[in-house]
């Protein structure tokens, strides 16, 4: 019994290592002030802040496919990594019953320098199995992937499509209730998405939950019962996959990628973003800091400042 | 494509689990989570292990003699120092190499363990940002990575003392105790600086400098003894010359006083209790800050 229940999260990313991560940026950055842009806003404390999940809520329950569409930056891979738990949410709710299995970017916790053979014994290892259970699960793998003499290589050394086809038989051999992808499994060629057609259908019989994420309608249209459609970190649609993705494809949201990017706190999200993001904990680590009302204007004259004061310097 | 249903049939099922996630500002909400990943990461320790055991082959793939290049490099390493300083400081070799040696491989062990620990979290970024684990996890293995190479330095000490014939008896077995006790500091460090560095990129070259500071002004190379007078009675308050002295008394053949270790482990004490704090009220974050 496999259920997803997720009501009302929000996450949200501080961006240090962009800006103000070390002392020697913060200096830096008050000398470029504004330099960067309206598109991403500084707090009181100069870390930008990102919402990358606002107000997101749903359940899924056993046998759901779920495919989630949008934009570049509309927070599907966000959304998946908090339903995997690896971003816990600011606010609200997340519940997952059943194993989880993600498959989040191609090279998922492989580590690109041991080679096939150590990266199952990892996974094995990871899912507390022991000796026999690793060894069948390799041979499912090697088998599944089409690895052959591959196996024992560096996973660096693998063309894309056999890290894709490695991935894909990893993180379905040990067989999760809960199935979370990323697009990037489509890179495989057509023989390898027939296999991984019968084995996920397998799967999805079996009464467990697929979240799929993509771009692309079609592929969503074809595996999925159920479709979110995300832009900013919100929910615009959810619905019959027919419905969704009408709205999607001819809604204003359309064109394509790159629409509506992440909703950066202050662009369009200060007033809603702002009450309900409150401590998360302690000193340095409490919920990102809101936009403070008129930070453009006072940034603007020291970007001046700076400014002319290089002028006078040249 | 010959039969998929061949491969339809995964043959190894997951344990079910049950993940909840509500942000609850309570310590003891946060305090229970934190809990529960040092239990998952314990739970795990044969992944820690082979994920540590990974790490040192990675690092010697290809070469010839391998990890056998540590205790390599430390042998030539103990025999220069060991040589120059006991000209230097005027002592007899045979008392003084089981000394450096023993020094020297102990803390080559504290400050590379101190220095992964700064780097804990951000190393393994990849693996947190594609699977929930729990955080210790990553410290357990980088104290796997540093006991190992420890292992093979052991064997730098085994043959000087074979070689001067100063094994040390049955007080050796004091360091036992003192060892563990340098485990539970070694994963309070990593939670504390690792958690730590990821947020502030700064700290990792502040640590370097301080541990650098440290071994000069720790007896490590050189012997507690030679502090005279009042500068003696500082020591005790010398938290690098307290926890290495544990472990390096008794493998001399000395039991360590009383003072030594009421310090080590009062010390140690602050430590773990800095990391849980830190560890409590940071853990949800790593996953954004790495």
């Amino acid at each position: 019994m496999a259920t997803i229940q997720i009501e009302g999260v929000h996450v949200s990313f501080p961006i240090y290592h962009a800006t103000s991560r070390s002392l020697k940026r913060t200096v830096l950055a008050a000398a470029s002030g504004a330099a960067r842009g309206g598109r991403l806003q500084e707090d009181s404390k100069h870390r930008v802040v990102v919402q990358a999940l606002r107000d997101v809520s749903f359940t899924l329950g056993n046998g759901d496919r779920l495919g989630l569409v949008g934009g570049n930056g509309a927070g599907k891979t966000t959304l998946l990594r908090t339903l995997a738990g690896i971003y816990e949410p600011v606010v609200g709710r997340l519940q997952v019953s059943g194993a989880i299995g993600a498959l989040l970017d191609p090279n998922l916790g492989m580590n690109p320098e041991l080679t096939g053979r150590e990266n199952i014994a990892l996974r094995g290892l990871y899912n507390g199995m022991a000796r026999p259970a690793i060894r069948r699960l390799e041979e499912d793998v090697q088998d599944f992937a089409e690895l052959a003499e591959f196996m024992d290589l560096p996973v660096r050394f693998y063309s894309s499509g056999m890290v894709v086809r490695l991935g894909f038989a990893l993180a379905t051999a040990i067989r999760p209730q809960v199935l979370l992808m990323d697009e990037w499994f489509l890179a495989g060629d057509a023989a390898f998405m027939d296999k991984a057609r019968a084995r996920l259908e397998d799967m999805v019989r079996g009464a467990d939950i697929l979240v799929l994420s993509s771009h692309n309608a079609a592929v969503i249209e074809e595996w999925s019962t159920r479709v979110i459609w995300l832009e900013g970190g919100r929910i615009m649609a959810d619905g019959a996959p027919a419905d969704v993705l009408h709205q999607y494809l001819g809604g204003p949201g359309v064109g394509g990628p790159g629409v509506g990017g992440p909703g950066v706190v202050g662009e369009h999200a200060a007033g809603d973003a702002g009450p309900e993001v409150t401590d998360a904990g302690g000193p340095g680590l409490e919920a990102p800091g809101l936009e403070r009302p008129g930070l453009d204007g006072a940034a603007g004259p020291e970007t001046g400042g700076a400014s002319v004061g290089g002028t006078a310097a040249a | 494509m010959n039969a998929p249903h061949t491969f339809a049939a995964p043959p190894l099922e997951a344990v079910p689990s049950e993940l909840l996630l509500q942000p609850d500002p309570s310590h003891a909400a946060r305090q229970g989570l934190a809990v529960l990943d040092l239990q998952g990461g314990l739970r795990l320790w044969r992944l820690a292990w082979t994920l540590g055991w990974f790490d040192i082959r990675l690092r010697y793939r290809g070469s010839v003699l391998g990890p056998l290049w540590l205790t390599l490099s430390t042998g030539v390493m103990v025999g220069a120092l060991g040589t120059l300083y006991s000209t230097l400081f005027r002592m007899d070799l045979h008392e003084y190499l089981p000394f450096l040696a023993l020094s020297l491989v102990l803390w080559g062990f504290l400050s590379s363990l101190v220095s992964d620990a700064c780097s804990c979290f951000q190393q393994a970024e990849g693996m947190i940002r594609s699977v929930r684990l729990p955080f210790s996890l990553h410290a357990l293995r980088v104290i796997v990575r540093n006991v190992l190479v420890l292992g093979h330095n052991v064997v730098v000490i085994a043959v000087v003392y074979a070689v001067f014939d100063r094994w040390p008896g049955v007080h050796a077995l004091l360091a036992v105790p003192a060892l563990a006790l340098w485990i539970v500091d070694g994963l309070a460090c990593c939670l504390l600086l690792g958690a730590v560095c990821a947020r502030f990129r700064d700290i990792p070259p502040i640590v370097g400098s301080v541990m650098q500071i440290a071994f000069f002004i720790s007896p490590v190379i050189w012997r507690p003894e030679m502090l005279q007078g009042a500068a003696a009675a500082w020591l005790p308050w010398n938290p690098f010359f307290t926890l290495l002295e544990v472990v390096r008394a008794p493998l001399l053949g000395a039991a360590p006083g009383w003072g030594v270790w009421a310090s080590a482990l009062g010390f140690s004490a602050l430590l773990c209790g800095a990391a849980w704090i830190a560890f409590v009220r940071v853990r949800s974050r790593l996953a954004f800050w790495v």
